[in-house]
């Protein structure tokens, strides 16, 4: 693969999808400021959650504002890149336009995963790093080298696995056609990851870790920031991390030998 | 010799299409159980095409001109035989090949809708690895080959149908393809445009020796620009050779509108042996064979006391609506 023109693409991504949301001023304010108000709301539910109880599945409040954290970090970054692109595949399969995706010398899965992006999901970013800091301070948590390298590990392989659920779900279009509830029913799950897995009963906590591993994408990277993780957690989040993405590569070679192209 | 670019040998296509039954009850039927069969789009066609040949695809709606085309260019996997277009196998869509062809398709659109074009096609260079000042030249030549100038820098959203369509041609050809597989490229355009696209093509075919593989259901593009034309008639090929061969077979007459000087001399030419289409006052109009012309007309002037004449091909689209419906051209 050639890096240098990946790297030299993705820069005219970048300029063209700013360039394209930036043509639309109000939308992006909107989107500012929903984004403001759904961490508030998000904080304002959870301090509710604990009027009456010191504790949630063995997380206090000030813990809990690390997954909050982490989620909003996520949800920042599904709304930059999966949600713009990742659904786009859906539109692109029904009217044919993936077409002109797949006769251009370049990655299908990296143009379609990475072409657009949403810059007010940026701010979501920002306000989950914001409330992160908070947290770190609040809850004492010492900063190391170590601490830094399995934050990133644990959070790079939580975008891993995010983002091939979704491309899995997308994928299927090929057969389905029309999967726009699929992807909806995801992000609803997605909002359960705000929540300690502690906190859902045994058969709940089974299917998030097993079926749907929302667990791993939000609960292990908060257990590493507070030094409560153990290992073998963090290994198994990298090996489902890796065994999502490349099954969800294999899956997208072969769903595309099935692709029909729309008539015209 | 002029080498084949293109190789299809007993090319078939199958797909799999599920069918509903009318009505409420068809619709939970549907439903919960679905009916699908397998329906066999192309069968067992064969056919090469030349280097810097034009081609254009003939077919009614549905009889697999699109299918053929997608195929071609590696979209669609064929369900039987084997396809070589500039040495490749299309369907495993390798880098060089992928650089060598294009698709156009005249109702789907790649620019991007919010930005002025010029960004779609500095975007299309980086993908096809151009630099910059390479795509500069690329886009300044294709934008005066096309004559668009200003609609460079006008998002794609407010130009006329026929600017995005030139547009999309430039942002299709910035990598200099040699195969072009244009699919109806001049749906919706109106008749300058139309002509315009066409002028294009025949330049661009001229000037660089590409490839062109056409469907359209303008009969104007198909005698402008292709010499040869394939006709596709329910999955099969039902003809393919010369254009103006095919024409000759299925219109072997010519009409002949003869203004007679006085209603007298048009009653005697009516009553020369000619077959008469019909006659109205001193204006007569017959049928003559399309290797009898000449003669015909020769003993016309010499016999008859002729005021005006007029040679009438029967409209093309009239013979080209046989074609599409047409199976057996007997050639």
């Amino acid at each position: 693969m050639n890096f240098k023109k990946y790297l030299k693409v993705y820069k005219k991504f970048l300029h063209t999808s700013l360039a394209s949301e930036l043509e639309y001023k109000t939308n992006i304010l909107i989107d500012l400021i929903t984004a403001i108000l759904s961490l508030i709301g998000s904080i304002f539910l959870l301090s509710i959650f604990f009027q009456n109880n010191t504790s949630i599945g063995g997380w206090g409040f000030e813990q809990s504002l690390i997954i909050q954290g982490i989620y909003t970090v996520l949800n920042g970054i599904t709304n930059t890149w999966f949600n713009p692109n990742l659904t786009e595949i859906v539109k692109h399969i029904r009217e044919g336009t993936l077409d002109f995706v797949l006769l251009k010398p370049i990655d299908s899965q990296f143009f379609i995963s990475l072409k657009k992006i949403a810059p007010s999901g940026f701010l979501e970013i920002i306000l989950g790093f914001c409330l992160l800091i908070y947290c770190i301070k609040i809850n004492q948590i010492n900063l190391n080298l170590t601490f830094f390298t399995l934050c990133l590990i644990t959070i790079i392989c939580s975008i891993c696995i995010l983002y091939s659920i979704w491309f899995f779900i997308s994928t299927t279009t090929i057969w389905f056609i029309k999967t726009w509830n699929a992807t909806e029913v995801l992000r609803s799950f997605l909002y359960i990851g705000r929540f300690p897995l502690n906190s859902f009963s045994f058969s709940l906590r089974v299917f998030f870790s097993v079926f749907i591993p929302i667990a791993f994408i939000t609960t292990i990277p908060s257990e590493v920031f507070l030094g409560i993780s153990q290992l073998w957690k963090i290994l198994l989040e990298v090996i489902v991390a890796l065994v999502f993405l490349l099954t969800s590569r294999k899956f997208w070679l072969f769903a595309l030998k099935f692709y029909s192209s729309a008539s015209s | 010799m002029v080498q084949n670019i293109i190789d299809v040998r007993n090319l078939s296509k199958s797909f799999d299409i599920s069918s509903k039954e009318q009505g409420l009850k068809g619709t939970i039927k549907h439903f919960f159980r679905r009916q699908t069969k397998s329906l066999k789009v192309i069968k067992d066609i064969s056919f090469e095409i030349k280097e810097g040949e034009i081609v254009g695809f003939l077919g009614a709606n549905g009889a697999g001109k699109t299918t053929i085309l997608k195929m071609l260019c590696g979209l669609i996997y064929p369900s039987e035989g084997s396809i070589l277009v500039s040495g490749y196998l299309p369907f495993r869509r390798k880098e060089n090949f992928l650089k060598n062809i294009t698709l156009i398709m005249g109702q789907k659109q790649q620019l991007i809708w919010d930005l002025p074009p010029i960004e779609s096609f500095y975007l299309n260079a980086s993908i096809y690895d151009l630099d910059k000042f390479e795509a500069k030249k690329r886009i300044k030549k294709l934008s005066e080959m096309l004559e668009i100038d200003e609609e460079l820098f006008i998002p794609v959203r407010k130009l006329s149908l026929g600017q995005r369509m030139k547009s999309e041609l430039l942002a299709a050809l910035i990598h200099e393809p040699n195969i072009l597989f244009l699919d109806e490229p001049t749906l919706g355009l109106d008749i300058n445009a139309q002509r315009n696209l066409r002028k294009f093509l025949q330049k661009y075919n001229k000037e660089t020796n590409a490839t062109i593989c056409l469907t359209s259901h303008y009969m104007k593009d198909i005698t402008s620009l292709c010499k040869r034309v394939i006709c596709v008639h329910d999955g099969t090929i039902s003809y393919d050779g010369k254009l103006d061969l095919l024409l000759k077979k299925l219109s072997p007459v010519k009409e002949i509108l003869i203004v007679c000087r006085s209603v007298e001399d048009a009653i005697k030419l009516e009553n020369s042996g000619f077959t008469v289409k019909n006659k109205i006052k001193n204006e007569i109009t017959i049928i003559v064979e399309n290797n009898s012309t000449t003669s015909s007309l020769k003993t016309i002037l010499n016999n008859f006391d002729i005021e005006d004449l007029y040679i009438n091909e029967p409209p093309i689209d009239e013979i080209i609506g046989k074609i599409l419906i047409k199976k057996d051209y007997g050639i």
